[in-house]
């Protein structure tokens, strides 16, 4: 699909081809991740996420089609549905803490694959389209992530729904209202709870849908490469399958048992005691934290606390869209032709600046906010924005890269002759002993 | 155009952000936020060792019939474990007939309704009834606790950070408040029908010290029941309550993960195997040269030294 060499798909038997000819699925499948998509050679460990994602997103969707199986979504049995799907059905709680726990390390692995792509600015031309669909993904797991949080009816589900569509209250006007809309009741109860379930079965499929979209656009320029340099020849290409399939794969099989392990051992370890603990509208819990991978934005909600020209609400809320919308822009903000952060010695410190900020930001997200603690997540969230909106464009414009390699091919050469690494030549001409 | 708009509204949010930071700041120093009993007096529970435990856990099934025990005798006066059945018991090692006259011999009946004249009534418990509830409804429960409600103990034990340690440590930690609370905080005093607790999270609990004295249960296996030995058997006891299928979970967890190693190691192997010919190829010199195989062939034969 990408490239001139890429090879075509051949049948190998008479059906085969017979069924070719008729609809070119296998066609498809093979130019998309077998043998017919060629990938740059020298791929990191961290090219595996996005791969992990994909898994993680069908690991959600058939845990989660069995689980609406025997869940109950009303206010007065979805809490007890869940128990009993932990109690009574078979193997029932193996599903459900593999879907608690996939949700967690299906962000694990996007976080990774997302700054996997802040690093080697894989946001760059020619790959805006793919960054931006990889944060309408992103954009879309998050409203998953949430409704799926209150499908149980606990306590967290509960106060959690009610702070998060607050949210829209903050909207000057007509706020108020379209909060009510939304919930379909002035506090969230049975229609809030039956259409958040309507919408977690939706947005999955939604999800997969953004994703062929992400892994089309992917295939059009290719994948991007730790050098950051483009593709010239076959020789600084290898064909999807079988190389990387065997790499993603047993990649897969250690991120796996990682997820066994916190799922069959610690499966609560991610989740709030409080979610043990019916709904209960007159019990407003002692701190309201939402789920591990939404503590960033909830400290940069949480940092605004002045009514600057406008209710600190309403900044706290703007300020949380406006972190991964702004990201929307990243292509236009960051104008260093250089993509790889490896040839970029300014840029390559801030970036760790970034990601500890951002652990930062999740620490303070789900800290007992005393001043010191608030104080601090302000302090991180102006960096935030700072790093993306002030640092990153006049990075590109003072910053001197470093040399970069001539081509891939030359970048995974350490001293030795050309003839002597290449997986073209040496197929077409394979070292003989004399 | 983005460039120019971008750093203006990345200013606009510092500048916001720098206004709030000194306006708490301000705050905080003008008029620091004070200490409260609770942030300096409430304890984390002390350790507690289980069986259960760790991802080797299992149940102990004598320590459960006697946390059951003394649930029966003493906690379900108040509290209910609406989430089990008395069917579940038999997880407890406790055979048919002992379960079917655990539910009948059950202090609390079913509600039921009666067939002759569709009237509200109540009727012995049955092995497929979940534990009943003590009270009708919540309004009941706190009409007699001094409107305080005695929690379902179902979950408690997931309910609560490090729940198994924090039942324990909150059934042996009642004490007189401490003499300096009471000097640095005298508005914490504990109030009439009240009592202290430090691992309470606001220190002072509704519920009366249920463990007073050793020997208040009298277990059927012999053991001493000293308090901490009844408060340990009850949290292992509430541990299966919120976990029962905790055993099964362990060993599947194995089961899968020495499978998913296996699984990982081998498709490491093909890994290595598949990218041998696209990493460096290495010219064959030396001992491997086929020169050098061919002589030391010739030599082993002579000496007639096989393999």
């Amino acid at each position: 699909m990408s490239f001139a060499w890429a090879s075509p798909y051949e049948p190998k038997t008479e059906l085969g081809r017979w069924f070719d000819q008729r609809l070119p699925l296998p066609r498809l499948v093979y130019g998309a991740v077998g043998g017919g998509y060629p990938v740059p050679r020298n791929l990191n460990y961290l090219w595996n996420f996005g791969v992990l994602a994909g898994l993680f997103l069908v690991i959600q969707i058939i845990t989660g089609i069995v689980l609406a199986m025997h869940y109950y979504a009303s206010a007065d049995g979805a809490f007890n549905s869940v128990e009993h799907i932990m109690r009574n059905v078979n193997g029932g709680w193996a599903l459900r803490y593999a879907h608690a726990n996939g949700a967690s390390f299906f962000f694990i692995v996007t976080y990774i694959h997302i700054f996997r792509s802040l690093f080697y600015c894989s946001y760059k031309a020619p790959r805006e389209i793919i960054w931006m669909l990889g944060l309408v993904i992103y954009l879309l797991m998050m409203a998953t992530a949430f409704m799926g949080y209150v499908l149980p009816w606990g306590q967290m589900s509960y106060w959690g729904a009610q702070v998060i569509t607050g949210f829209f209250s903050a909207i000057p006007l007509v706020g108020e209202p379209i909060r009510v809309w939304l919930l379909g009741g002035f506090v969230p109860d049975q229609a809030a709870l039956t259409r958040f379930f309507s919408l977690h079965y939706l947005l999955p499929f939604v999800i997969f849908g953004v994703v062929v979209l992400h892994i089309w656009a992917l295939h059009i320029p290719g994948s991007s490469n730790p050098t950051g340099v483009d593709v010239q020849t076959e020789k600084d290409t290898l064909p999807f399958h079988p190389f990387y399939t065997a790499k993603d794969g047993w990649f897969a099989g250690l991120v796996l048992a990682l997820f066994a392990a916190v799922m069959f051992f610690a499966p609560n370890a991610l989740g709030h005691p409080d979610n043990y603990i019916p709904a209960n509208g007159l019990s407003t819990p002692a701190h309201i934290v939402p789920e591990w991978y939404f503590l960033p934005f909830y400290a940069i909600l949480k940092a605004f606390t002045v009514d600057f020209i406008v209710p600190a609400k309403l900044w706290g809320v703007v300020a949380m869209f406006g972190s991964i919308l702004l990201l929307f822009f990243l292509s236009w903000l960051d104008r260093s032709p250089v993509r790889s952060g490896h040839y970029r010695p300014v840029f390559k410190r801030f970036f760790w600046v970034l990601v500890a900020d951002v652990f930062v930001l999740g620490w303070a997200g789900g800290a007992t906010p005393t001043p010191t603690v608030v104080a601090i997540s302000q302090i991180a969230t102006a960096y935030y924005f700072a790093h993306f909106l002030i640092i990153l464009p006049l990075i590109s414009k003072f910053e001197r890269p470093l040399p970069m390699p001539s081509s891939i091919t030359a970048s995974v050469l350490h001293g030795e002759k050309e003839e002597s690494a290449p997986y073209g030549l040496a197929k077409s001409a394979p070292a003989v002993a004399q | 155009m983005i460039r120019k708009i971008g750093p203006i509204i990345g200013l606009g949010f510092v500048l916001v952000l720098l206004i709030s930071l000194f306006m708490d700041l301000k705050a905080s120093f003008e008029s620091p936020a004070a200490a409260t009993a609770e942030e300096e007096f409430h304890r984390h529970p002390k350790a507690l060792h289980l069986a259960s435990n760790g991802p080797l856990g299992h149940f102990d099934r004598q320590q459960l019939q006697r946390g059951f025990q003394v649930y029966k005798e003493v906690c379900a006066a108040c509290h209910g474990l609406n989430l089990v059945a008395f069917r579940d018991l038999a997880a407890l090692g406790y055979e048919e007939p002992e379960i079917k006259a655990i539910a009948n011999q059950w202090a609390i009946e079913v509600p039921s309704v009666n067939p002759d004249t569709g009237e509200a009534a109540t009727r012995k418990a049955v092995p497929a009834d979940r534990f009943p509830n003590p009270y009708a409804n919540e309004t009941a429960a706190r009409a007699a606790n001094n409107n305080a409600y005695p929690p379902d103990l179902s979950l408690i034990t997931k309910a609560r950070h490090n729940g198994p340690a924090y039942v324990h440590s909150l059934l042996t930690g009642y004490s007189k408040q401490p003499a300096e609370l009471l000097r640095k905080f005298p508005e914490a005093k504990t109030g009439a029908g009240l009592y202290y607790n430090p691992y309470f999270a606001n220190l002072n609990i509704a519920m009366p010290p249920p463990l007073v004295s050793d020997g208040q249960v009298t277990y059927a296996d012999g053991t001493k029941s000293t308090v901490d030995q009844m408060a340990t058997d009850v949290a292992a006891f509430l541990t299966w309550t919120a976990e029962p299928k905790l055993e099964s979970r362990n060993r599947y967890g194995w089961t899968v993960l020495i499978f998913l190693i296996a699984a990982t190691i081998l498709g490491y192997l093909s890994y290595r195997n598949i990218w041998a010919s696209a990493k460096r190829k290495v010219r064959v010199t030396g001992v491997l040269e086929a020169e050098n195989i061919a002589k030391s062939e010739a030599a082993k034969d002579q000496q007639g030294v096989a393999g």
